[in-house]
């Protein structure tokens, strides 16, 4: 077995974990650690009588720390020795886990934080009866440092794992006395990654890295218009490619999806061979001739057509205050805009595979998968098994972004693992990922607002026409989909009258979560529009947020930050402008100011300062990395994302086409974070909002032209 | 198949594959080194980047036969204990993410700090084109600069 997510020398295998020792599990149902013989198989806290202290997460390490960030949770209240823990794998049968195993929505730490700690703290506690009994004192004469319990009196130290066969025995407390915060030593530190060292040297294992006896490679040539089917192909030429095996059709699952199970997937014909590039002779020889079928006129411009054609029609009420009608038709000003955005493909740099070895008694699935729990059921279903008799081995991400919560890649690998009787790896090229994705939805904005006699703005309507994620996970909550309305109906700004309104477009296109979702495209029409409200008043655009702020102080403290950390107001270099937004985001606030110059109608990005309050702080040197990592990929997006349709086909490829951010373009990034005891919000997409609206407002303080159309591109 | 002698990592390897095999593919799938990574196929990204007497190579469009009688250098073989400078700068920096394009960034890295053992910003920007989808360019800068010797 060659699938942990680690290099196998560094954790003890799966055997140790169910050997003799204190097993601490947490049940998220109940809110209360069980022991886990109780629980078995799967804990967050092992500690072996040779002092292994070995500690499990259940989410996916995709870069966005959550390998280390968790662990840091457990080993506080713990009270563990951090140089001296194994990591791990994530527990493979998310069937048996207390809680639905996926990793998205910036929640790893929000949702975890308390429970973790309460695991630690019950752990340490029993820990610490077990020393007492065995010592003859009273608990409380007892205290932990670095993996020991230890008794100063007496002079008596005894380590976790002397301790964890008479600790087994021992009863395990619900509700264990928390450390206080100021007494944390890990929690708030900028401690190092537990995966740096394996991601310098090749040795960390991606999911494309997997290797199982006997195992084939396949590549899928899948129909490259929306719902086609497969007319002809020759599987004869494929087949006479040396190391081909077998040539496997693959019947799709058309439309959006619905639900999650089955997932959607393209019609395609997978040629199984020893080698990727026998795989992928055998594809291009394949000759295949598709039946494009209904969607083979969808393109991009219609699309467009028919967003701005809905935004006229019936729409749903998300949010609404005071009487925005009447303020907007007694407004001494009326301001109106419309905004648009298109598609995006996630581009995770490692393209989607997955390995599955179905057979008669089970089926494992090694995946970089973000949705453990999805998976097995997805894998269930196709390997005709049930569910408990699915195993899902996580591996590195080689990023997520919301792709990997789906579940396309692991469906065909469980279908052409069970038509040819062996494990197979499937890996899809690049261009399979960019045109066979779950799209970030486009959509259409239309703002009025009004300005009163006295010269103050009273009321914001926006529209919002999209298709809808999560539609084809059952019907919509009041007809509204929260994820096309996150950042707009919850807009913070104080507008006595207000209305955030929905309409959702009906598009054969599947989409998906894309990193901070909804929130990818309302914080750039709500801040630009923002931005053209300042304009239309004459005020400065931090100023006039500022002022609109007074009932959201969050948002407020990390504007005001990062306002006196780009010294906004003051001297900006000659040529160059700057642009100031800010959002809420999965919890946290994130302001950014961008500094832009444009050249032959290129904008760059000069610098960009970040302030960010994301509640109580685990790993500072996390916080910074993500804000970066979020700011690079709202930044990349905005300058040249887009996906585009003809013909009912994608018409991006590669990185030619779909272009990424590069060393050469990379601003400076300076990260302030915000010290807060408030409620805790999540990092790995919050970063990602501000950036688009903060750019475009320094391209129309620099140029007087607005983008009201993303990408940027060339400004004429 | 006709077969190809390739020296990797300083051990000698006689492969049977396609002659229009890449580089990649041969390291990855016969060699069963898997340190170096796929991400574009077209010489895009850098993530398949390997030293071929030295030179940065994207691998995933360089055929096998072009690498025969060259010393071939991998991310497994580029220190023998993980303790190249720029291995050790990325560590001390921490700058991996999800870590998939590292191999590829390190390998660059490597090669412009041979050609270069200072690099300007001006040359890092000319040297590093890999793609970094979580975008840790910074880090990479920093880290260039830190084992080159340079205050990060």
């Amino acid at each position: 077995m060659t699938a942990s997510p680690i290099s196998r020398r560094t954790f003890i295998g799966a055997a140790g974990v169910t050997g003799a020792g204190l097993l601490i599990g947490f049940s998220f149902r109940t809110r209360r650690a069980i022991a886990a013989d109780d629980f078995s198989p799967s804990g967050w806290i092992h500690i072996s009588p040779d002092d292994q202290v070995s500690l499990a997460i259940d989410k996916s390490e995709m870069g966005e720390g959550v390998m280390t960030s968790m662990r840091m949770v457990l080993a506080e209240e713990l009270d563990a020795d951090w140089s001296r823990i194994v990591v791990a794998p994530v527990p493979d049968d998310p069937h048996a886990w207390s809680r639905r195993m996926m990793t998205g929505g910036s929640t790893a730490i929000r949702t975890s934080y308390e429970m973790l700690r309460n695991a630690g703290a019950a752990a340490r506690s029993v820990l610490i009866s077990a020393a007492a009994k065995e010592w003859g004192v009273a608990e409380g004469e007892c205290h932990t440092e670095s993996g020991a319990v230890v008794h100063t009196g007496q002079g008596r130290r005894a380590t976790y794992g002397s301790l964890a066969l008479a600790a087994a025995a021992l009863p395990v407390p619900a509700t264990p006395t928390l450390k206080d915060p100021k007494s944390f030593h890990l929690i708030g530190t900028p401690v190092k990654r537990l995966d740096t060292p394996f991601k310098v040297n090749g040795t960390a294992q991606f999911g494309i890295d997997v290797k199982v006896p006997g195992m084939l490679i396949a590549s899928i040539l899948r129909c490259p218009v929306l719902d086609g089917t497969i007319a002809r192909y020759d599987a004869a030429k494929a087949k006479a490619v040396a190391g081909v095996r077998h040539v496997i059709e693959l019947p799709g699952i058309p439309g959006t999806g619905g639900g999650s199970l089955p997932p959607r997937t393209a019609a395609g014909i997978a040629v199984v061979a020893d080698t990727y590039w026998q795989a992928m002779t055998g594809r291009r020889a394949l000759d295949v001739q598709w039946a494009p079928g209904a969607n083979a006129t969808l393109d991009s411009a219609g699309i467009s057509a028919k967003l701005a054609q809905l935004a006229d029609g019936p729409s749903v009420e998300a949010k609404k205050r005071g009487d925005p009608a009447a303020s907007l038709s007694s407004a001494a000003r009326k301001l109106t805009a419309t905004y648009e955005v298109p598609y995006l493909a996630h581009a995770t740099m490692e393209p989607m595979n997955c390995t599955a070895h179905v057979r008669a008694d089970g089926c494992d699935v090694w995946a970089p998968t973000q949705n453990q729990t999805g998976a097995q059921s997805v894998a269930a279903q196709y390997a005709g098994v049930p569910t408990e008799q699915v195993r899902i081995h996580t591996t590195f991400l080689g990023g997520g972004f919301g792709r990997r919560a789906e579940n396309d890649f692991v469906a065909e690998a469980v279908q052409i693992s069970k038509a040819v009787g062996a494990p197979v790896k499937v890996i899809w090229t690049r261009e399979d990922d960019i045109q066979h994705d779950f799209y970030r939805p486009a959509s259409y904005h239309r703002f009025s607002a009004g300005i009163d006699a006295s010269g103050a703005p009273a009321v914001w309507t926006h529209r919002i026409v999209a298709p809808s994620i999560l539609a084809r996970f059952g019907p919509l909550r009041d007809g509204v989909d929260g994820t096309t309305v996150e950042g707009a109906a919850n807009l913070p700004y104080d507008f006595t009258n207000f209305l955030c309104e929905q309409t959702v477009a009906d598009l054969p296109i599947p989409v998906g979560f894309w990193r901070s979702v909804g929130s990818s495209h309302n914080a750039f029409v709500t801040e630009s529009f923002m931005d053209e409200l300042a304009v239309a008043l004459k005020k400065d655009p931090y100023q006039l947020r500022h002022d609109l702020l007074a009932g959201s102080p969050r948002h407020r403290a990390v504007l005001d930050l990062v306002a006196r950390k780009s010294g906004w107001g003051g001297p900006v270099p000659a040529g160059r402008a700057r642009g100031i937004a800010v959002a809420e985001a999965f919890g946290s606030y994130v302001a950014e100011v961008a500094e832009v110059s444009v050249a032959k109608g290129r904008p760059r990005v000069h610098r960009v300062w970040v302030a960010v309050d994301c509640g109580p702080i685990v790993n500072p040197d996390t916080i910074e990395a993500q804000m970066q990592s979020g700011v690079v990929y709202g930044l990349t997006a905005a300058l040249y994302g887009a996906v585009t349709w003809k013909g009912g086909q994608v018409e991006q490829n590669n990185f030619t086409d779909y272009p990424m951010l590069r060393m050469a373009d990379m601003p400076e990034i300076e990260v302030h974070i915000l010290p807060s005891t408030d409620s805790q919000g999540g990092i790995g997409e919050p970063g990602t909002p501000p950036i688009a609206p903060a750019v475009c407002n320094a391209i129309f303080a620099l140029t007087g032209k607005r983008i009201r159309k993303l990408p940027i591109g060339t400004i004429a | 198949m006709p077969t190809y002698q390739l020296t990797v990592n300083g051990s000698a390897h006689t492969v049977e594959v396609a002659a229009d095999t890449p580089l990649l593919w041969v390291v990855r799938d016969s060699l069963g080194l898997t340190g170096t990574k796929f991400g574009c196929g077209i010489a895009q990204c850098g993530a398949c980047t390997m030293h071929v007497d030295g030179v940065a190579t994207r691998t995933c469009v360089f055929p096998v036969a072009g690498a025969v009688g060259k010393k071939i250098t991998t991310i497994e073989g580029l220190s023998p204990a993980s303790d190249h400078p720029v291995q050790r700068a990325w560590r001390e920096i921490d700058v991996p993410q999800c870590g998939y394009c590292q191999s590829g960034q390190l390998m660059a890295a490597a090669a412009l700090l041979a050609a270069h053992p200072k690099p300007t910003d001006e040359q890092i920007d000319a040297a590093m084109t890999n793609i970094c989808r979580c975008g840790t360019y910074q880090r990479i800068r920093a880290a260039i600069h830190k084992a080159a010797g340079e205050a990060a």
